[in-house]
């Protein structure tokens, strides 16, 4: 593995299935009385957040803590560009601290790899900007192979706001690499110029991807995009969009539904869909836990030794 | 340096075999003075001084970035003889008050003429026309009028300033960005920002706007000048538009003959530029409307800027690249070296063309007796390896670093006296 | 006195020995393997006065087979069956920052957990002793067994911590530079203990802990 996890695409197959496999081992201690390893006990991870997350950082914090890691939580919210401390005396800052990993979630595409430039920690991408966001996109492999056993020659459908999507970036990179199908859903308003050299399909039409996908994943529709003219309405979102019952029962027999959260039920997901068997939203919730142990333990246990001699 | 006579000996004027050339009070002459200091320039290529349509010097206002002391030395080591400083300084360049200051410190500092740009509206704001005429009958006569770094969106008031300005023959530097396609983008929409993840800014947003200003400089008999072209669809139309004998211009920065947006890759914000750099095809297409004059001038955008303002997250950091110091090298590289340009082509498309659209009578001419004593000495033999570190410029924030490039400037005379001799200032 | 030798992760398992096989010298041979292993389980009954309340729990990958065998051997001579499975020791280990990650391997406790137990650790190679020591942080976060025993199929010596085997199949003295390679069928396809001359490509008077599995991270 790299140093950094920075994009989706820095894993190799090796890795990303390390990843998952490592992930694997470590789902069974939720099932331990004792639910933490002395693995990282003396490293020091930052939670460098520049957005609000709490589900993102609280996953990364849990991670972190069950491998004995210490903590530091560094919220540097208001996202201004012009007052405040900028990125690199942050970096300085935890540089000073001695950080051994820092997992930064911004709101500009690309922060990550700016911070990876001045600091020597491991620097994990927690969702840039309208980049990428790899480690939902593992947690989200983690959970379809757990669900349908393979991964290799899954049909995947992402489905809307790609164009601003961190998963879906991310997703199509990792399940390109992990031997995937992805098919991304979306008014063409809302997939980037550009898409045509991803390595995925693009439909318009919901209603005939659906019978051929073992996963549909959902992705959230932001407020603001509700006003920016990309739709005409949310109603009119819901119905070429939304996932509904009588859409999930379109859906092969053992087809999964996911959504990295947090969910607009009622606007991409309708409630009952929502809370359907068929759904693994809670699955991977639990399943970014696990991940994200992976993911430090393979970037920190090592130890900056072994990085500097690899 | 004192002395007022040269001989600068064995020069190959545009790249031709070498000759003497004679100076002589400022101007070039046809027989040696007596006591006139010899400069061995063997093998040395004599260019007209260059000319820069496009720079900016930043002062009044962000003397931390640049101060036209340092832009123009900068500018006098990159081979210019002149350069027109941009409108968008603190205040406005939009008063005859603003362009006379920034036209003496240029005098001041006597690297090399300025040449100030006047804004086209109050406060670039593109509402109100300012007051082109003061300008234009200002001691610094304002010809270049822009509002730079801003589009004039509102085609009522380009319509307007594009009529207006036939009264001094001035010409109006269009910056093409049609700001509502441009909403927040930072970089050329295509295949790479799809991936990155950084908001398009379609080729269509600078050609809906060239298309619309060859329409009204036709229908108004105009002059305009488009700067900045990034796009092959910028290049069709404008020479579509020259097709149709209409008075439109345009010019190339050297990164854009250069750089492809792929280099955004690493999200480092030295490769931010308004216009963004383009596709690998859009540079073939700018390389070859320049080469067959569709581009008539090469032009720097020379754009420092404090490295805070640079050593950001990309959609944070300022847009823009500096210039002067490795333009020359850059056009060679993509030009001469190519085969695209001869060195009478580059001389023609960084000096003689700017100088005429700038309305500048004592630059770009050719290197004969009479002539102005204008030119540029250019070792085309020497490569070079770009170090921000070395910049004249207090701009650190060039693309180029780290990179070797061909061909420097030994010396510039500017009207006769050197500003820059054995590549160093004088 | 360790090496701070970086090393790229471990192949998928089972692991190739390090060195050059052909170079080592068999020191046990298919049927020594066999008796010992009989040994070991006859002894594991004897100490315990019978198979009631036994768990064996192998280190991977050699040592959980070792562990089945051992267990299988235990069922002909008391007619019951024992508990076997394995402990993962990775995420215990203190030498992950001078040697770098490694995959993990399965920790499989038996459902019956392993609380008021006697476990019987396996392992192939006892060495510095260190393997077993994070095997033991490992127990403690399982559960708590009535006591703990050790069983390896050979000793090399050379232990660094106050550890000793209550089992051992057979005590090899060895110099710090030698290698101890066990073959097992099921992983290797035959059985045998190969004591081989230092690895000449690895700088460095020790090789690694305990257990040839850990030897031969390549």
């Amino acid at each position: 593995m790299n140093r950094h996890l920075l994009s989706a695409a820095d894993l190799s197959r090796d890795d990303a299935l390390l990843v998952l496999d490592t992930a694997e081992e470590l789902a069974h201690l939720a099932d331990r009385p004792i639910k933490k390893l002395p693995t990282l006990r003396g490293r020091t991870v930052v939670n460098l957040f520049f957005e609000d997350s709490t589900r993102t950082r609280t996953s990364f914090e849990v991670a972190a803590k069950r491998l004995s890691a210490d903590v530091i939580n560094f919220s540097a919210k208001g996202s201004s560009v012009s007052k405040g401390e900028s990125l690199k005396d942050t970096a300085l800052t935890l540089e000073a601290m001695g950080a051994d990993a820092v997992v930064v979630r911004h709101w500009a595409s690309g922060a990550p790899h700016r911070l990876a430039h001045w600091i020597r920690g491991s620097v994990v991408n927690a969702g840039d900007g309208t980049h990428e966001h790899p480690t939902q996109a593992l947690l989200d492999a983690f959970t379809m192979r757990q669900r349908l056993g393979r991964l290799v020659g899954l049909k995947v459908a992402v489905v809307g706001d790609v164009l601003h999507s961190r998963v879906a970036r991310s997703n199509v990179l990792l399940l390109e690499t992990l031997g995937a199908e992805v098919t991304l859903v979306a008014p063409p308003t809302l997939l980037p110029v550009g898409v045509e050299a991803w390595p995925c399909s693009v439909s318009f039409d919901l209603d005939a991807v659906l019978p051929k996908s073992d996963v549909v994943m959902m992705l959230r529709v932001q407020r603001e995009r509700m006003h920016g003219g990309f739709f005409p309405t949310t109603r009119e979102y819901s119905r070429r969009y939304g996932l509904d019952a009588r859409r999930m029962a379109m859906l092969p027999d053992e087809g999964i539904v996911m959504h990295p959260g947090p969910m607009n039920r009622g606007v991409e997901i309708a409630a009952e869909v929502a809370d359907s068997v068929r759904s693994t939203i809670v699955e991977q919730v639990a399943n970014g836990v696990s991940v994200r142990m992976a993911v430090l333990y393979l970037l920190l246990g090592g130890g900056p030794e072994i990085e500097a001699g690899a | 340096m004192s002395a007022t006579s040269w001989v600068l000996r064995g020069v190959r004027p545009l790249g031709a075999d070498p000759v003497d050339l004679y100076v002589e009070d400022g101007v070039i002459v046809d027989a040696p003075l007596s006591g006139a200091e010899t400069y061995d320039a063997g093998g040395l290529i004599a260019l007209p001084g260059l000319v820069d349509l496009h720079t900016h010097l930043r002062e009044p206002g962000r003397e931390d970035a640049e101060t036209v002391e340092t832009g123009t030395l900068a500018a006098a080591l990159g081979g210019f003889t002149a350069v027109h400083a941009m409108a968008n300084t603190e205040p406005v360049a939009d008063v005859a008050g603003v362009v006379e200051q920034v036209w003496r410190l240029g005098q001041d500092a006597g690297h090399c003429d300025v040449h100030p740009v006047g804004a086209v509206t109050l406060g670039l704001r593109g509402e109100q026309i300012a007051e082109l005429g003061a300008m234009a009958e200002s001691a610094a006569r304002v010809r270049v009028f822009s509002d730079d770094g801003h589009c004039v969106h509102d085609p009522m008031v380009m319509r307007r300033a594009l009529e207006y300005l036939r009264a001094f023959d001035g010409v109006i530097a269009q910056h093409a960005q049609d700001p509502r396609l441009t909403d927040a983008a930072q970089m050329n929409e295509g295949v790479q920002s799809a991936r990155l993840g950084l908001a398009g800014w379609p080729a269509v947003a600078e050609e809906a706007v060239i298309a619309r200003d060859c329409l009204l400089a036709a229908h108004v008999g105009g002059r305009v000048h488009f700067c900045h072209v990034s796009t092959a669809g910028s290049v069709e139309l404008v020479r579509w538009a020259k097709g149709k004998g209409w008075n439109v211009t345009a010019e190339v920065t050297p990164h854009h003959l250069l750089l492809t947006d792929d280099l955004v890759s690493t999200y480092d914000p030295v490769f931010k530029v308004n216009p963004p750099l383009r596709t690998a095809e859009d540079v073939a297409a700018l390389r070859a409307g320049l080469a067959d004059g569709t581009i008539d001038a090469v032009a720097t955008d020379h754009a420092p800027h404090a490295l805070e303002d640079k050593e950001t997250e990309w959609a944070a950091a300022a847009f823009g690249m500096t210039g002067l110091e490795t333009a020359l090298s850059v056009v060679v590289a993509a030009m001469v070296e190519t085969g695209q340009l001869d060195w009478a082509g580059l001389a023609d498309r960084m000096s003689v063309r700017p100088a005429r659209i700038g309305r500048l009578s004592g630059q770009g001419q050719p290197l004969v007796p009479g002539a102005p004593a204008n030119l540029v000495l250019v070792d085309s033999e020497a490569r070079w390896t770009v170090d921000p570190r070395q910049s004249a410029s207090r701009g650190r924030n060039t693309p180029f670093a780290g990179r070797e490039l061909p061909a420097r400037v030994v010396a510039t005379f500017l009207r006769g006296r050197p500003t820059v001799l054995d590549g160093k200032p004088t | 006195m360790t090496p701070a030798h970086p090393l790229p992760p471990r192949p998928a398992t089972p692991r190739p020995v390090s060195g050059d096989p052909s170079a080592a010298r068999p020191v046990l041979e298919a049927a020594d393997v066999g008796r010992a292993l009989t040994r070991i389980a006859h002894e594991i009954v004897e100490r315990n006065r019978g198979a009631a309340g036994l768990v064996l729990l192998g280190i991977p990958t050699r040592g959980v087979t070792l562990a089945r065998r051992i267990a299988g051997r235990i069922e002909v001579v008391e007619g019951t069956t024992v508990p076997v499975g394995s402990v993962d020791v990775t995420m215990y280990r203190d030498d992950l920052r001078l040697r770098g990650i490694r995959p993990l391997e399965e920790t499989e406790i038996p459902p019956e957990g392993i609380d008021g137990t006697t476990v019987v650790l396996v392992d192939d190679v006892l060495f510095s002793g260190r393997t077993v020591r994070a095997a033991l942080d490992a127990l403690s976060d399982l559960g708590r067994p009535r006591a703990v025993q050790l069983a390896v199929l050979v000793d090399r010596g050379h232990r660094e911590l106050p550890i000793r085997a209550d089992y051992v199949g057979k005590n090899i003295p060895t110099s710090l530079r030698e290698t101890v390679h066990v073959l097992i069928d099921e992983v290797d396809g035959r059985d045998a203990v190969l004591l081989g001359p230092a690895d000449v490509s690895r700088p460095g008077p020790r090789r690694d802990e305990d257990g040839a599995d850990q030897e031969v991270v390549r």
